[in-house]
């Protein structure tokens, strides 16, 4: 399908004063995705909401929706002609107007018959028809966001931004109101951009996940990607825990302090100082309880339930963690031996960057 | 991809009109057009203060009243006693019922900011017709003593008497407020530390009050600075009376803008005098949680004497004044002896109720509007802009008012240079234009601030909902904001028409010939001793004053709730 993508950001810059909160940002949504952005606090994924939404207007770059141009150095178009979808965290529904007027809001200029159609429809979709009388504040918080969405999506828009949406809910309600609103997203193929910060919200419910920091995307790629093969540094600490040892790479031979940890096939003429990125999941120790030198030996035990979290510390004095299954648990001061899962390729990093081939010798 | 319920959209947005052409001017930093209107009330509300300024600059050879030193001194001994009156009045009668209880004493704390409804010029000549020398109360003592004993009370010490009673409540309110709120933890901090009751207060907490007792005191200096009826029948001749005496007896522009300058001198050194007081002290302590300062139990003659001194104050400025009236009114009312006034009480009635609506809704559509406009963004300086608009409160009467003037001549001036005859005409026939612009820039501030306290309690999010869905800054304003912020409108409107019809100095100052209002009858009768007369008006007056007093005792109320551990 080479239809016109339903969002595109390029280079698009935006700083308030000094600070940046958006520099040379590209971004392509095809029509009918599911994006998640995520960053730390402060990382300019709001902002990129603000500018898609029209409520910024970019220092430079270009923003086209649904093929139309909405921002570039001569045009602006105006929140209310862009044909953006905003749901918030808030909700933010209009408390004076019930349920059905909130959702008829969007609807303006449409013939009367048009629009009670319109709003049976997706109040059906979020299955609040039977609420269309209620006024916001005799409704839950997840139906609030229901609704909110309903109104968003009323007026059929190009595509639906979502600031943080689950985060005024609490954590028992969260993961249902979830997974109906994904589920609605998905029912109507609507080209949406989530903006989270919770990690495991990002890769549940994105087709693809954008990471952001500093106003930069570091990555944009599908969450298995994203996870397995991070592109930065940044990516492989913020997504999930990662520790990194020093390591070397000689004649395709992967080796760091706790042995060889692979082999990095491609890599058979290459004699260079790298990275390795472990995940606590891709750790594996095995007791040595009658060791008795200064080698690796766990030093913290968490327990969480199905899973017991070690953290262990090397000859070197760097600590690696490792998730073991709820019966396994060595007592602090235990000597381990560390390796890694066996099928595992760890990502290496040249500075901060993913490396997937050699550098050249330099 | 998979469509369900959604046929594809509509491509609204694909032609490329003269709708584009208007896109491409439009600024994220806000909206150009809702914008400039903010600068414009801006400009409309400064236009008088400047022009006042500017003429007062621009003037030959100073041209002021022999007697401007005279005036000058007048004027600051006038500031200085009913500071230190109110100062007195309102530090003391706030501790009273803070630090204690005593019979009444739950009715008292909100009853004492009543005389907020009694206008100046009220309570004035009601004192005068009882204590001067021809009253009731000198001729009874007469009867008694013997024919020597007569003494005016049309001087300065008796204006300052009349004003601190009317005036002294801006002082309680700021320091009972701050007494209430910022106190507690620290005041507990110094008993534990060994301070006596007495100790804790003169050391502890008035020092934590003084920023608020300067904030109320500054009010009441603007009040003083203001008024030119009051002090006419008092025979004190401050600056202001000075400005109103020069543009009526001469109607000369020149030397009636130099004086309004000096009365702005007076305003700023007033709020110049508020920062110093101020100081880099910025109290706010809130949310401490101490138990504060418990009221402590008054008993027998103390307690009376307590209750007795809040009745006194009461009495005099409030209650003994408005009995006095109903009893000249009802006799009025009694007998058949031509009025003075005729049909006119009717007619400024109805010139007063006019008038306050206007300006009322004039004021309050303009602060719907530019909070409406600060919500579609603009930047810092949009947002000095509407700030700007606030400070006419904080100006004197005498200055908008020959300010007014001053823009008006400026405009017929304008418009005649450019072709237009006769210009407005506005100032040559006089006409009500004038006193609404001048109501407009003095009670935008207290509109601006009820209706922006109520977009405030909107969240940004509503708005930009409402933008992404489609709703344009029009319909946005109409559908969205307006009913969102209608508490806020409510009160302004209240606020705004009572203000208005309270309002004595530009009116008199601006009206056209022959054109009265219910204060200006007042104010005349009350100026040739036509006391029972003036009794009635005087009383509508009171009563409707009254109404954001009650407003106001919710407050009250509600931070006495909030103080009892």
């Amino acid at each position: 399908m080479t239809a016109t993508p339903a969002l595109v950001l390029e280079g698009v810059s935006k700083s308030y004063g000094a600070v940046p909160a958006a520099c040379d940002v590209d971004l392509v949504v095809p029509s009918g995705e599911l994006v998640t952005l995520i960053g730390p606090s402060g990382c300019g994924k709001s902002t990129a909401l603000r500018l898609i939404a029209g409520l910024e207007r970019p220092d430079r770059g270009e923003i086209r929706i649904a093929g139309q141009t909405v921002a570039d150095g001569r045009t602006f178009v105006p929140p209310e002609r862009r044909r953006v979808g905003l749901v918030f965290q808030d909700h933010a529904l209009f408390p004076h107007l019930s349920v059905r007027r909130n959702v008829e809001f969007g609807l303006h200029g449409q013939p009367r018959a048009d629009r009670a159609a319109r709003v049976t429809q997706v109040l059906d979709l979020v299955r609040l028809g039977h609420l269309a009388d209620r006024y916001p504040h005799e409704l839950s918080g997840g139906e609030q966001q229901r609704v909110a969405l309903a109104r968003a999506l009323a007026p059929r828009p190009a595509v639906v931004l979502l600031d943080e949406p689950f985060s005024s809910l609490d954590e028992n309600l969260r993961a249902q109101v979830r997974a109906e609103l994904v589920g609605v997203l998905r029912e109507t193929g609507t080209t949406a951009v989530f903006v989270t910060h919770d990690q495991t919200e990002a890769l549940s419910i994105g087709d693809r996940v954008v990471v952001m920091t500093s106003g930069r995307i570091e990555q944009a790629d599908t969450p298995s990607r994203v996870f397995e093969q991070p592109a930065t540094r940044f990516v492989a600490s913020f997504m999930g825990d990662a520790d990194f040892l020093r390591a070397h790479v000689h004649r395709a031979l992967l080796t760091c302090e706790i042995g060889v940890v692979s082999t990095v096939p491609g890599w058979a003429d290459a004699e260079t100082d790298v990275d390795v990125v472990l995940r606590p999941h891709e750790v594996a120790l095995t007791a040595e309880p009658d060791r008795s030198d200064d080698g690796p030996a766990v030093v913290a035990v968490e327990y969480h339930g199905a899973f017991v979290l070690h953290t262990v510390r090397l000859g070197s004095g760097q600590t690696v963690r490792s998730w073991q299954p709820h019966s396994v648990r060595h007592p602090v001061g235990t000597p381990v031996r560390v390796s890694v899962v066996p099928g595992v390729t760890p990502t290496l990093l040249v500075g901060d960057t993913a490396v997937s081939s050699p550098p050249p010798r330099g | 991809m998979t469509q369900t319920a959604f046929p594809p959209p509509p491509t609204r947005l694909s032609a490329r009109g003269p709708a584009q052409a208007r896109i491409r001017r439009a600024s994220s930093r806000g909206r150009p057009g809702w914008s400039a209107f903010v600068v414009l009330v801006a400009v409309l509300v400064a236009a008088p203060v400047l022009g006042v300024l500017i003429d007062a600059g621009t003037g030959q050879a100073p041209d002021l009243p022999r007697n401007v030193g005279d005036m000058v001194l007048t004027t600051l001994l006038l500031m200085g006693g009913v500071g230190l009156g109110t100062l007195v009045l309102g530090v003391g009668l706030a501790w009273l019922v803070t630090a204690h209880t005593f019979p009444l004493r739950n009715v008292l704390v909100w009853l004492l900011v009543l005389p907020l409804a009694m206008p100046a010029y009220i309570l004035g000549f009601v004192f005068l017709s009882t204590l001067d020398a021809a009253g009731p109360v000198q001729s009874a003592v007469r009867g008694v003593v013997g024919d020597g004993f007569a003494f005016s009370l049309a001087t300065l010490p008796g204006c300052v008497v009349v004003m601190s009673l009317t005036l002294y409540p801006y002082v309680y309110l700021m320091a009972r407020a701050a007494f209430v709120e910022q106190a507690p933890t620290t005041y507990d901090a110094a008993r534990t530390l060994g301070a006596g009751r007495a100790r804790a207060f003169f050391r502890v907490l008035l020092p934590l009050a003084r920023p608020s007792v300067a904030a109320g005191l500054a009010l009441v200096m603007m009040e003083v600075l203001t008024d030119f009826a009051t002090v006419q029948y008092f025979n004190v001749q401050t600056v202001s009376v000075g400005v109103y005496l020069v543009w009526k007896g001469s109607f000369d522009f020149a030397s009636a803008a130099q004086l309004a300058s000096l009365v702005m001198l007076f305003a700023v050194a007033v709020l110049a005098g508020e920062r110093l007081m101020r100081g880099r002290s910025r109290f706010t302590q809130k949310g401490g949680r101490g138990s504060g300062l418990r009221p402590a139990p008054l008993t027998g003659a103390r307690a009376w004497l307590a209750t007795g001194v809040c009745l006194l104050a009461l009495g005099a400025s409030f209650f003994v004044p408005v009995l006095r009236l109903g009893a000249w009114a009802v006799e009025r009312a009694a007998s058949d002896r031509p009025s003075a006034l005729g049909g006119q009480f009717g007619e400024a009635f109805v010139n007063s109720v006019v008038v306050a609506v206007i300006a009322s809704l004039t004021c309050v559509t303009l602060a719907l509007v530019m909070g409406h406009a600060l919500r579609l963004g603009g930047g810092r300086s949009i947002r000095a802009a509407a700030q700007l608009t606030t400070f006419g409160y904080a100006v004197p009467g005498a200055v908008i008012g020959i300010g007014t003037l001053l823009t008006f001549a400026w405009a017929d001036r304008t418009l005649e240079a450019v072709g237009v005859p006769g210009g407005t005409g506005l100032l040559v026939t006089g006409s009500v234009l004038g006193i609404l612009y001048a109501y407009a820039v003095r009670f935008l501030g207290p509109a601006y601030q009820a209706v922006d306290a109520a977009y405030a309690s909107v969240p940004t999010t509503i708005t930009q909902s409402a933008l992404s869905l489609g709703a344009g800054p029009v319909r946005l304003l109409g559908r969205v904001h307006a009913p969102l912020v209608r508490s806020g409108v409510a009160v302004a409107l209240v606020l705004v028409a009572i203000d208005a019809i309270k309002e004595l100095p530009l009116v008199l100052l601006l009206r056209p010939f022959g054109f009265t209002t219910v204060s200006v009858s007042v104010y005349q009768l009350a100026k040739e001793n036509l006391w029972d007369q003036a009794a009635l008006p005087a009383l509508v007056i009171v009563a409707l004053a009254m109404v954001p007093v009650f407003l106001l005792f919710r407050q009250v109320r509600h931070g006495d709730r909030g103080s009892r551990p």
